[in-house]
Formats: C-alpha cells, sequence, structure tokens
C-alpha cells in the first residue's frame, strides 16, 4: 500500500504544482499583455482611482487630473484641448485611449514596471499612489504658431529640431476637444465620440502621422535629387531635356509641368534648377534613368517604410514596388502610388538639414516621477545616414536657391537663408490638390525642419499652390522658433 | 491518559542494561501545546486580515465586526481544548491550518460585502461567521461522537446509500434547485443546501469499508488482456455503480467538477487498496470517454471546453454564459500581480461569484501571487498531514479513509484554482474553507475532524518508546 500512497502523493504534488505554475504565468508572465487587454476595465478603474500624472510643456500642464467627487475620484482635463489634441490624445472610460495618453499609460498611471520600487514605497508608507509626469519637447509659441498659421483648414504641421529629432510643433486640423471625451458620463461620452468618428472632416484623424497618407507631390524631388547625387551618379549640373510635354513611354498619359508651363523656357535643364523650379519632366527622365531600386533604397533610408514611434505610432510613408517606366516616371515627382505622412517628409528635411544624420523624431522629453525624480531623460539617438555630409551640402544650395529664386518664394524669410521645396500634388481629375511645404531654416547651423500639408486644395480647389499656401505656414512656424 | 506512567527498571537490575537504553515517554501535551501556539498564530492571522480590510476599503476599525470574528476564535479554542481531551494526539497543524483558511476566507468576503455596501443579514460574511460556527461546533460532536473510527466501516453500506442518495438528490424535482445552469442544489424553504458536499464524505467512508473487505478478491482474480489484468465481471459492479452516478450527475446536474471529484476520488482509492494500476487505466479511459462524448453532444459540456481553451475569443467571451467570468477573473489575478493590491485596495468586486466560486482570483488580486503561493502551500501541508494517516495508520480501513479524504479536498482544490486559473475547464465547485457557502464549510470542517480523529490513533501505540542505545 505505501508504494502506491507515494504514488497518489506524488500525482497530488503534481497537481499542485500545475496550479502553482498557472499562477505565475498569469500574475508574472503574462501581466502586462493582460493589463494591455481593452475588456480589462481595472487598468482603466486603477488609472482613475491614483492620481494621473500631467502632461508639461516647459512644466505647464496640457493635460492633468482634478480631484472631484465622483466614483472615479479623478477627472482628466485639458487646458488647452484644441490646440494639443493631436498629442494629448483623448483618454476616455469606455472608448479607449489614443496618443500620449495612451503610449504613457503605464507611467502616467504609475503602473510602469520602473516604477515598481515606488509602488512598493507608498504600499509601504501608505501614501495614495501618484502617476509619473510627462514632459514633452513641443514649443508652445511654434504649436500656437503652427495652429494659428494654418486656421480651420484641413491638413497638418510637425516642426522638428534637426540635431536631436525632438518635435517642436505636431498639429492636426480640424482639431476636437478632448475635454469631451474624458467626462465621466458614459452617455455623454459615447455621443460626443459618435459625433467626433462621423464627422466627414474626421477630426480624429492625427493628420501629421497617421491620417489618410498623402501624394507628396514636387516634395518627394528632393529624395530623387538625394538620390542622383548622393550615388555619384550625377552633378546638379547634369542638364536633362526641359519639354512642355511628354508622353510617357507605352502609355497615352502626357505629363506637364505644374499650371502647365515651360518651367524655365530652356531646352534643356540642369538638376539643380529643375528642383528649384519644380520641373517635372526632367526629375521624371531622372527617375527613369536612376530606376526605381535607387529611389526606393533612398526613400528607406530617408524613413519611407519605417513606422516611427514618436512614441505613437506612425503609418508608415510607401514607396511603390513593380512599376514600369510610366509608372516609374510618375512616381519620381512624388504621383502614381508615392504616399507620405508630414512627419516623414518633415523627417526628410531635417535629415539634409542635419548633415545626412537621420535622428530619431520624439515628443518625450522626460519622465518625472511624483517625488521629481527623472525616471527617464530621452535622448538623441541616430536613426539613420541616408545621404553624406557633402550631398547634404548640396541640397541645401538647391533648396536654398528654390526659395530664393525658386517657385518656393513664399517662404522666404528677412535676413536668414531659408531652405525647402513646394509640394502641389494631384488627387485625380477634378479632384482638389494636396498642398504642401517643406524645408529648414536657417541653412547653416539649422534650428527646425517643417512639413506643412493642406488637403483639399485650401479651399481653392485646383487653382491653389504649395507655394500660394502651404509655404506661408510654414514659413510663419519657422519664424516662431527663429525668434525664441 | 495519564502522562506520568513512566516505567522504572526494576530495583537490582544491572546497571550496564539501564545505562544502554533510553526509556522516552511521549507526552501529548506537547502536540497541544503546539497546536494552540499556531492557533493563536491562525487567529492572529485572521483579525490582522479584516483589520487591514477595513482600514483598506473604510479607512478606519469597525470594532463590531472584530467582535464577531472574536467569537469564532474563541470556538476555534473550544475545539482545542475539546481535542486535549478527547484526542490529546491528535495532528497539531490541521486546526491551525483550516482556522487560517477560514479566516483568510471570512476576510475576504466580508471585503467584498464592504465593496457592495450590505450589511446585517444580507450580508455573505456574516453568514459566513454564522457557518464556520455552526461547523466548528459540529466539527466538535464528530470528534466527541466518534470516539473510535472503525465504527464507520460497519456502516459502509449506509454510508453508499446516504452518499448516492445525496448526490441525486438535486435531480427529484420540487426540492432540486439550478444555479448558475448547474444542478447542485437543493432548497427547502428559505434554505438552500448542497448535498454533494456532504456526499464527499459518505462515498470515502463506504469506499474505504468497502474495498478494505473486498480487496483480496480485486486484486487477485481477474484476466489478463493485452497486458494489462482486467477485473471479474462481477468485481467490475461497482464500478460501473460509481461510474454511472458520475455520469448521472455530468448529464443530469451539468457539473463536470462534481463528477470527476467522486470518480477521482473512487480511483484513488481502489488504486491505493489494490495496487492494480490497470483499474485506474480503465476507470479514466471510462471517464474521458464519457466527458468527450458529453463535450459532443452535450452543448453546455461544449461550451465549458471552448470557454476554457478560447477564453479570449471575442465572440466566446460575449456569450451568454461564455469565458466572461473566467476572463474577469484572470484580469483580476493580473491585476494583482506578485504582490498583490492589498487587502481591501482591489476590485475584486468587478468579477461575478467574487465571494464564492471565484474567491481565488479575489484572493490572488488583492494579496499577490505571493498570497496565493501561501494558501496553496496551506492546503498542500494539509493534504500532507492526511497522507501521513495513510502511511503511518495501524488498521486499513483508516489509512484509506484518511488518503480518501485529503485526496479529495486537495482534488477539489485542484479543480476549482485550475479552473480559474485555466488549466481544466471552469467548473462550478467551492474552494474548501475559503468559499462563502455553509454546506461546503460543514462537509469540510467535518473532513478536518475527521483527519483529526485518525490522526489520533496514529500516536496512540505505542505512548512508551524504549531504545537501545547505539
Amino acid at each position: 500500500m505505501n508504494k502506491e500512497l507515494r504514488r497518489v502523493s506524488i500525482a497530488t504534488l503534481a497537481m499542485f504544482l500545475a496550479l502553482f505554475v498557472s499562477t505565475s504565468v498569469i500574475q508574472v508572465f503574462q501581466v502586462d499583455e493582460l493589463r494591455a487587454d481593452a475588456r480589462n476595465v481595472r487598468t482603466l478603474y486603477a488609472s482613475y482611482s491614483a492620481e494621473r500624472g500631467p502632461i508639461l510643456i516647459d512644466g505647464n500642464p496640457i493635460a492633468e487630473s482634478i480631484e472631484v467627487d465622483s466614483v472615479y475620484s479623478f477627472l482628466r482635463t485639458y487646458p488647452e484641448p484644441e490646440l494639443y489634441a493631436a498629442v494629448t490624445g483623448y483618454f476616455t472610460l469606455n472608448q479607449g485611449t489614443t496618443g500620449i495618453e495612451g503610449a504613457f499609460n503605464d507611467y502616467l498611471t504609475g503602473t510602469a514596471n520602473s516604477q515598481f520600487l515606488d509602488q512598493l514605497g507608498a504600499l509601504v508608507t501608505g501614501q495614495s499612489p501618484r502617476g509619473a509626469a510627462v514632459q514633452l519637447t513641443l514649443d508652445p509659441a511654434v504649436q500656437a504658431a503652427a495652429a494659428a498659421a494654418l486656421g480651420d483648414r484641413k491638413g497638418a504641421v510637425v516642426a522638428i529640431e534637426p540635431a536631436t529629432g525632438r518635435i517642436l510643433a505636431l498639429y492636426s486640423s480640424p482639431s476636437f476637444d478632448p475635454n469631451r471625451l474624458s467626462s465621466h458620463e458614459t452617455s455623454n461620452v459615447l455621443q460626443a465620440y459618435n459625433e467626433l468618428t462621423s464627422d466627414p472632416d474626421e477630426p480624429l484623424d492625427n493628420r501629421a502621422i497617421a491620417g489618410d497618407l498623402y501624394f507628396p507631390g514636387s516634395t518627394f524631388k528632393i529624395i530623387v535629387a538625394a538620390a542622383a547625387i548622393d550615388s555619384g551618379r550625377y552633378t546638379p549640373d547634369d542638364t536633362f531635356p526641359n519639354p512642355p510635354s511628354l508622353q510617357l513611354p507605352l502609355s497615352s498619359t502626357v505629363i506637364t509641368n505644374s499650371g502647365g508651363s515651360t518651367c524655365g523656357g530652356t531646352d534643356e535643364v540642369s538638376i539643380a534648377r529643375a528642383l528649384s523650379l519644380s520641373c517635372n519632366i526632367p526629375f521624371a527622365q531622372l527617375g527613369r534613368e536612376l530606376g526605381e531600386q535607387t529611389i526606393s533604397d533612398y526613400a528607406e533610408a530617408f524613413g519611407f517604410g519605417t513606422a516611427w514611434e514618436v512614441p505613437m505610432t506612425a503609418t508608415p510613408s510607401t514607396f511603390p514596388t513593380g512599376l514600369d517606366d510610366a509608372q516609374l516616371m510618375l512616381s519620381s515627382f512624388g504621383q502614381y502610388d508615392v504616399r507620405a505622412t508630414p512627419l516623414q517628409m518633415a523627417l526628410v528635411s531635417a535629415a539634409i538639414a542635419n548633415g545626412g544624420n537621420l535622428m530619431q523624431p520624439t515628443l518625450l522629453d522626460r519622465i518625472i516621477a511624483p517625488d521629481l525624480s527623472v525616471v527617464q531623460q530621452s535622448e538623441p539617438v541616430l536613426a539613420a545616414q541616408p545621404i553624406s555630409r557633402t550631398t547634404a551640402e548640396t541640397l541645401t544650395r538647391m533648396l536654398v536657391d528654390g526659395v530664393s529664386t525658386g517657385v518656393a518664394s513664399n517662404a522666404r524669410i528677412e535676413g536668414v537663408e531659408v531652405a525647402g521645396k513646394t509640394g502641389t500634388a494631384e488627387n485625380g481629375t477634378g479632384a482638389p490638390y494636396t498642398l504642401w511645404f517643406t524645408g529648414f531654416a536657417p541653412a547653416v547651423n539649422p534650428e527646425v525642419a517643417v512639413a506643412v500639408v493642406i488637403e483639399d486644395g485650401g479651399g481653392l480647389g485646383q487653382s491653389g499652390s504649395g507655394n500660394q499656401l502651404a509655404a506661408p505656414v510654414a514659413k510663419q512656424v519657422m519664424e516662431a522658433v527663429l525668434s525664441r | 491518559m495519564s502522562s506520568t506512567s513512566t516505567s522504572t527498571p526494576a530495583a537490582g537490575s544491572p546497571r550496564a542494561f539501564t545505562e544502554a537504553i533510553t526509556i522516552k515517554l511521549r507526552t501529548p501535551a506537547k502536540l497541544r501545546n503546539l497546536e494552540l501556539v499556531l492557533l493563536v498564530f491562525a487567529i492572529g492571522i485572521t483579525g490582522a486580515a479584516v483589520a487591514l480590510v477595513q482600514l483598506g476599503a473604510l479607512g478606519e476599525i469597525d470594532t463590531a465586526f472584530i467582535g464577531y470574528g472574536a467569537g469564532l476564535g474563541v470556538i476555534a479554542m473550544v475545539m482545542h481544548t475539546t481535542l486535549r481531551i478527547v484526542a490529546p494526539d491528535a495532528d497539531p497543524f490541521i486546526l491551525p491550518i483550516v482556522t487560517t483558511l477560514n479566516g483568510i476566507g471570512i476576510a475576504m468576503i466580508y471585503r467584498l460585502d464592504l465593496a457592495d455596501g450590505v450589511e446585517g443579514w444580507a450580508s455573505e460574511s456574516v453568514r459566513q461567521m454564522t457557518w464556520t460556527a455552526i461547523a466548528m461546533i459540529v466539527a466538535t460532536v464528530v470528534l466527541v461522537v466518534v470516539r473510535n473510527h472503525r465504527a464507520l466501516a460497519r456502516y459502509r453500506y449506509v454510508a453508499m446509500f446516504v452518499g448516492i442518495v445525496l448526490l441525486l438528490l438535486p435531480m427529484l424535482p420540487g426540492i432540486g434547485v439550478t444555479i448558475n445552469g448547474a444542478r447542485l442544489w437543493v432548497a427547502v424553504g428559505p434554505f438552500s443546501f448542497q448535498p454533494g458536499e456532504v456526499a464527499k464524505i459518505a462515498l470515502a467512508v463506504f469506499f474505504a469499508g468497502y474495498l478494505v473487505t473486498a480487496r483480496e478478491s480485486l486484486s487477485i482474480v481477474g484476466r489478463t488482456f493485452l497486458g494489462l489484468r482486467l477485473p471479474r465481471g462481477k468485481d467490475l459492479g461497482p464500478i460501473l455503480i460509481v461510474w454511472l452516478a458520475a455520469m448521472a450527475v455530468l448529464v443530469f446536474q451539468r457539473d463536470l467538477g462534481t463528477s470527476l471529484l467522486y470518480f477521482g476520488l473512487f480511483l484513488v482509492m481502489i488504486y491505493v487498496a489494490t495496487g492494480r494500476l490497470s483499474w485506474v487505466l480503465l476507470g479514466l479511459g471510462l471517464f474521458v470517454g464519457g466527458a468527450l462524448i458529453a463535450a459532443q453532444s452535450l452543448s453546455y459540456v461544449g461550451w465549458r471546453v471552448q470557454g476554457w481553451l478560447g477564453a479570449f475569443d471575442p465572440t466566446v467571451y460575449e456569450a451568454q454564459g461564455g469565458s466572461y467570468q473566467l476572463v474577469q477573473g484572470i484580469f483580476g489575478l493580473a491585476s494583482g500581480g506578485l504582490i498583490g493590491t492589498g487587502l481591501g485596495q482591489g476590485r475584486p468586486d468587478l468579477v461575478p461569484l467574487a465571494e464564492s466560486d471565484f474567491i481565488i482570483a479575489s484572493l490572488g488580486e488583492e494579496l499577490g501571487l505571493v498570497g496565493l503561493f501561501a494558501i496553496l502551500a496551506l492546503y498542500i501541508l494539509f493534504a500532507a498531514r492526511g497522507f501521513r494517516i495513510g502511511f503511518n495508520g495501524t488498521d486499513d480501513f483508516g489509512r484509506l479513509l484518511g488518503v480518501g479524504l485529503a485526496f479529495v479536498l486537495a482534488l477539489q482544490v485542484f479543480i476549482v484554482i485550475g479552473g480559474v486559473t485555466r488549466v481544466i475547464p471552469l467548473t462550478g465547485l467551492t474552494t474548501p474553507f475559503l468559499a462563502a457557502g455553509g454546506s461546503s464549510l460543514v462537509a469540510n470542517w467535518v473532513i478536518a475532524a475527521l483527519l483529526l480523529r485518525l490522526s489520533d490513533t496514529i500516536r496512540h501505540q505505542p505512548r512508551l518508546i524504549i531504545e537501545e542505545d547505539a
């Protein structure tokens, strides 16, 4: 009987072993995953019962928790809701959480793993738990300039410090009021949420990083020019035929320059001049000679195909594959199926501005624990080196010419050398244009790189241009940085 | 009973002989003193837990409730004193373990009452304390009445009859009640009762009594088939009856857990009694076959399996009777993490049935993995004390009964906690001593009393040990 008893004892022990394992798996190994599950209302309640940390800019809150007399103890409020909605995102009881509120939820609620010791301390000392504060890189003056300059037109602005990747402004229009979504009345939240999602202008879309992607239009010529020069196959002075129109190979499509212009009126034009005047036909030919692979490689090196985490995830910009000659030529000036976010085009300018070094873009300055100790400090991170320093310098000269003597004239700032490129992207027959500007200033020791996109032709249908509408917005944003 | 019956060697014995032996007098008072210390400790843990709950959830100490708790402590002391008289050699660990588990359970149920804002007789904790008092008194009575456990063997067929009737009672129309899809309850007037809980004791007594007498014929006679020695047809009878009863529970009471519990108990006892692995394999095969057929043909069993394997699947999660409760319980455990939120600080009230079926998830949330490990360790210790009776017992009936009772409790813990943590499909059993529920408390305290009684017989003899020095 003892042999059997021993075996039964072992079997019983094995049953308990299974329970030790199963509880450990749930309570230790799967904790992060389970806490992140959208159906886990505990995470939500916990985030309300503890004082959620504020989101700060220069020490001033743009999102903070106010103590109220309700089951949730704290109400999330946004002092300047519309200005920062694209950055803060919203924090709701029943419709999820987005933006910085979502990306840094662990820290804001104080449940991040790095705050474990603080939690333990609070447990021992009996203090009520508090979340950490998240300080952002945004500059309030630049952000305000972006919002004011864009006005009520649909579009987005991104401004980046080229040397560090710190994002100085990130604005998407139309904006929304996150205070309506942070209410504790779930029916009000639901109503506001439904109104926002059914709004045809899609205010909840963050157009700067993750809205519908746009055709970059002529701003993409920067990448083609960079590929041509950096590969060593061309110099800025190499020329291409410059006819007013060109029928694409094996296609009935005829391409022209923007507005049907002659683009300087010469029979041949240099790459440098074609860039500053934004001639389509020379770039179509250049792109065809460079080939799909080369352009695609450079686009990727500049960040196309990368889901940037700022830390909200940006939609990757795309360059198409498997192109025939006609499609490749269209792609060379940012049409056909090339698509980009304003963030990505700002990064292209930032990389050139920073001598060919592309810095990882980020909104995070630092995370500060309730005891004011710094939990995490953001340091500049080199993301890629798409082009050499010499190529960057050459491109800078070309882009400065584009502003000073070319078609990007509205970005000129008195006494400052501005480098930039406009874009006027077509969206199909009869559809309003997408208007672009991307560039940086000053040309030497740049302080800011910027990208502006304006949808729906800025209200002018097919008669507006990037220079007319987007360049002045960029100018105001750059001025806000330079006048600090 | 006297502890001073030391016999000295007769005068005139050779000196050399008297120096070569040592006489040890085992003093049961030591055991009881150890029990007393542990019991004071157990009551202290319970009091501290209740105080923490009050500080965590109320922010102040409510002395009235602690007063009730102190009353229970007094009853535990009465039981301890009774043991000093009627079972002085009983195992000193069982009573403190059970008291601790019961106390932690009350603290958690009280905590959930505070979250739900119920007081007085509406609150589960007051009822649970009343039931605990009743259960302890019943256990004390069992200790006093059952002075010799061998007497129980005589009533084995009565036990069988009582056990099977209790098991099948909920199926009777009129008094059987279906709660949460499982028909495990009997209601007479305002009183509801889960007879299956008591049936496990009756059946353990029957199995032990029956197997002790029938083990010879069961283990020796039989034919060999494919390397397995199969029992004779007529010896198969009892197995088939128990299997049928288990299947009837599964089909008519819609409860896989209860059916697994009784069948598991039977298999383990028959294995320990006969040492025939072939019977266990045969029985397991029958059970798994039956369960598989049930999973295929009975929608509620199939649902349980789906809710287990695909718990996080949105369609299963949202379905009526789907995995919502299970997943919420797991979320609770996860939010507790390693060290827990602290008593009164979590949100265990978000899980349906947090005070009964899911009390382990509630405890895991507020006490953390550390707390759950401590609770599991208490159960292991309890089972080990029972198995010890099996190893060291003096008569086969007592040994079998001890193993059976200890195993059925361990298996129940496995079925419940395994269900909550997705080791096996979720079933509707209660966590012994912890979960809210009167019938379960009374039954498990009686098991504790029987184990105390059985352990007392082991140490009874020899009391005087004479050892020769090396």
